[in-house]
């Protein structure tokens, strides 16, 4: 039974939720009619801090489902009772990512022109399917996992969420490997790379979120089932550094890149401090011992570790997307260049404070959609049940 | 630890939940669809695809040939011609559009340096239109490569995907628009070559620009048709394209660099 706090509790947040939700669609406004001039992006720098939540977002969305997948495809016992909440919060990180991304498009009144006219050659038409897909493909799976008549279908939905989120993040990684023209994307390394950094963003939110629903219910989590699944973020940062090493290790290995990456990684100003500080250290480095030393083993470190991961994670895509547009084109190879139009110049770019609200707003509306979801359906992992059966 | 015992019985949270369920349903759907049908009316308010116009002439490939031996650096007119007859703004900051620009290179090597404009090449394979979602970045068949304002939804896809640098957003409200240029806040644009004039027959704006001024760089011609000019010239003297390394096949030549 509910408890009169529990209900109090649960307005409390989904009017706070609701309440970024709203500011964030309000900064979004502001935006639309006043245009883009009103954020830090430029003609440099189009992509801003918008896309960085969206990609983030997108890209934990996808990864938040491994939880369910290790659980009703690869049968592990503890990750089953964790499925409805994983597909839960799959579905509300997207939503909120597509939020930002079409609330930032020069014309969110067309944006039922990108469902009606479709260029089949453009990875951006692919992901509108991608994503519909997955919503529509993870909706199914949770009505397997709570309809008992379609229990026995949950396993063959798990599996083709399972392919499907492969597909999708690699359709993310394809949004910018084939940009040909700019020399920090332009790899086929980048699917690979965003499907590992996806398993360590999405487990990240999840056990964020698990840690606060069970503090919020007053429980505590079983100390083994947690450390299991510490260790499996601890792999999943280690595997995301060695990709990203690798993609980095490929562009220095081509002397035409070695400037972009002195850019990036030495002199870039804020770019290589994010790098380094950010996601090297502060988003991963610093996960890995909180998750890994023996005397940090209490559940705030796996919580901390796990908040860490999320920073570390923005600090990676700022450095990608605004890096990435940064770094001037290279059309006249071994000259420098000058113009009005910032050729051959690092550009600049000042994140505004509506595109900064639009990007929480789109979080806010992820947080407004677990905290309904988790309060209208059973999405509370019930390890005790199990405990019980088998 | 202490294990707080299951929920003795989901039923008994039914009836609430199913009245909250009910409430948010309908809240959703009310929120889901409300948009959607505002968002058909407009999309139903935009005038018939296909409104009679001749067509570009497939048999045609329209392009230019810039020598970079003749322009003179410190001469914007191309630029300036550009700007007056498309409507673009005179002083334009980083956020304000430029379909040309003028370029000072200089070799690292030997120092020697020129100038040359740079605007959309009009590749045959051109990025801008491979990545464009809804088909509003598209190449005429006579080779020219535009954005089609209507259905441009502003994501900046091929802003990204330009090796030129040849597409501006338009960040702000605009006004004193050129009847033949209409151009619109949150969409993309580049040069157009001019479509509106060379579709009467005359040249674009920077290749009269650079005539007036007694340079004479920039020729514009049909690149199919072996009796003119600017073939004539193709064949006579050797031209580079920019970004040669990516196979687009732009129509915009270069002489001198």
């Amino acid at each position: 039974m509910r408890t009169r706090e529990d209900i109090r509790n649960f307005w409390l947040v989904a009017v706070l939720a609701g309440a970024i939700t709203a500011v964030g669609l309000g900064a979004a406004h502001y935006m639309e009619l006043h245009g883009h001039i009103v954020t830090g992006m430029n003609n440099q720098v189009v992509w801003g801090l918008p896309h960085v939540f969206a990609i983030f977002m997108i890209v934990a969305a996808s990864g938040v489902l491994n939880v369910a997948s290790i659980g009703s495809v690869f049968g592990q016992t503890v990750y089953k009772p964790r499925a409805p909440l994983s597909g839960l919060l799959c579905i509300a990180l997207l939503m909120g990512g597509l939020m930002v991304l079409m609330l930032d498009l020069g014309r969110p009144d067309r944006v039922i022109v990108a469902a009606t006219h479709y260029n089949f050659k453009s990875v951006f038409a692919w992901n509108v399917f991608l994503y519909s897909g997955m919503t529509a493909i993870v909706a199914v799976y949770l009505w397997t996992m709570f309809e008992r008549r379609m229990n026995k279908y949950s396993k063959p939905a798990g599996l083709a969420a399972l392919v499907w989120r492969f597909v999708l993040t690699t359709g993310t990684g394809s949004i910018f490997a084939f940009l040909v023209a700019r020399q920090a994307y332009q790899s086929a390394l980048l699917a690979p790379l965003f499907i590992v950094l996806s398993f360590g963003w999405g487990l990240a939110v999840f056990l964020v979120t698990q840690s606060t629903m069970y503090a919020w219910e007053g429980r505590v989590l079983d100390g083994a089932i947690r450390r299991r699944m510490a260790r499996l973020l601890g792999v999943f940062i280690a595997a995301s550094m060695y990709l990203v090493a690798v993609y980095h290790l490929t562009n220095l290995y081509y002397a035409k890149q070695a400037a972009f990456e002195r850019f990036l990684l030495v002199d870039g100003g804020l770019y290589p401090l994010l790098f380094w500080g950010g996601y090297v250290l502060v988003g991963s480095v610093l996960p890995l011992l909180l998750l890994f030393h023996p005397k940090l083993s209490s559940a705030r470190y796996t919580f901390a570790a796990s908040a860490l991961v999320v920073v570390g994670a923005f600090a990676f895509l700022y450095v990608f997307i605004i890096g990435g547009q940064a770094f001037p084109l290279e059309i006249f190879p071994g000259h420098t260049v000058s113009s009005s139009f910032g050729d051959g110049a690092i550009a600049s770019y000042a994140p505004s404070l509506p595109e900064f609200l639009l990007g929480v707003g789109g979080l806010g509306a992820a947080l407004l959609l677990t905290v309904v979801g988790v309060r209208a359906f059973d999405f509370m992992p019930q390890d005790d049940f199990v405990s019980a059966k088998s | 630890m202490n294990p707080v015992p299951p929920t003795p019985s989901q039923d008994a949270a039914q009836p609430e939940r199913r009245g909250f369920l009910g409430v948010a349903a309908a809240g959703l759907a009310g929120i889901l669809l409300a948009p959607g049908v505002r968002l058909i009316e407009i999309a139903q308010a935009a005038p018939a695809a296909g409104a009679a116009t001749a067509g570009a002439d497939p048999q045609v490939r329209w392009g230019m040939l810039i020598d970079s031996t003749k322009c003179s650096s410190g001469c914007t007119d191309c630029v300036t011609a550009c700007r007056t007859e498309n409507g673009l703004p005179e002083n334009p900051g980083t956020t304000g559009a430029q379909w040309i620009r003028k370029i000072e290179i200089k070799e690292i090597r030997t120092g020697k340096t020129q100038s040359l404009p740079v605007m959309c090449q009009h590749c045959a394979e051109p990025p801008c239109v491979d990545v464009c979602p809804t088909g509003a970045s598209f190449k005429r068949a006579d080779g020219i490569v535009l954005v089609d304002k209507h259905i441009c939804i502003g994501c900046r896809y091929c802003v990204m995907a330009c090796p030129y640098k040849a597409r501006s957003f338009v960040h702000e409200p605009q006004t004193n628009q050129k009847p033949d240029v209409p151009r619109g806040m949150g969409t993309v644009e580049g040069c157009t070559m001019c479509v509106h004039k060379v579709d009467r027959g005359e040249q674009p704006a920077c290749v009269q620009a650079c005539s007036a001024a007694g340079h004479g760089a920039i020729v514009f011609g049909n690149l199919n048709d072996p009796t003119s000019e600017i073939s004539k010239r193709v064949r006579a003297i050797q031209t580079s394209q920019l970004r040669a390394d990516l196979k687009l096949d732009p129509g915009v030549r270069y002489h001198g660099i």
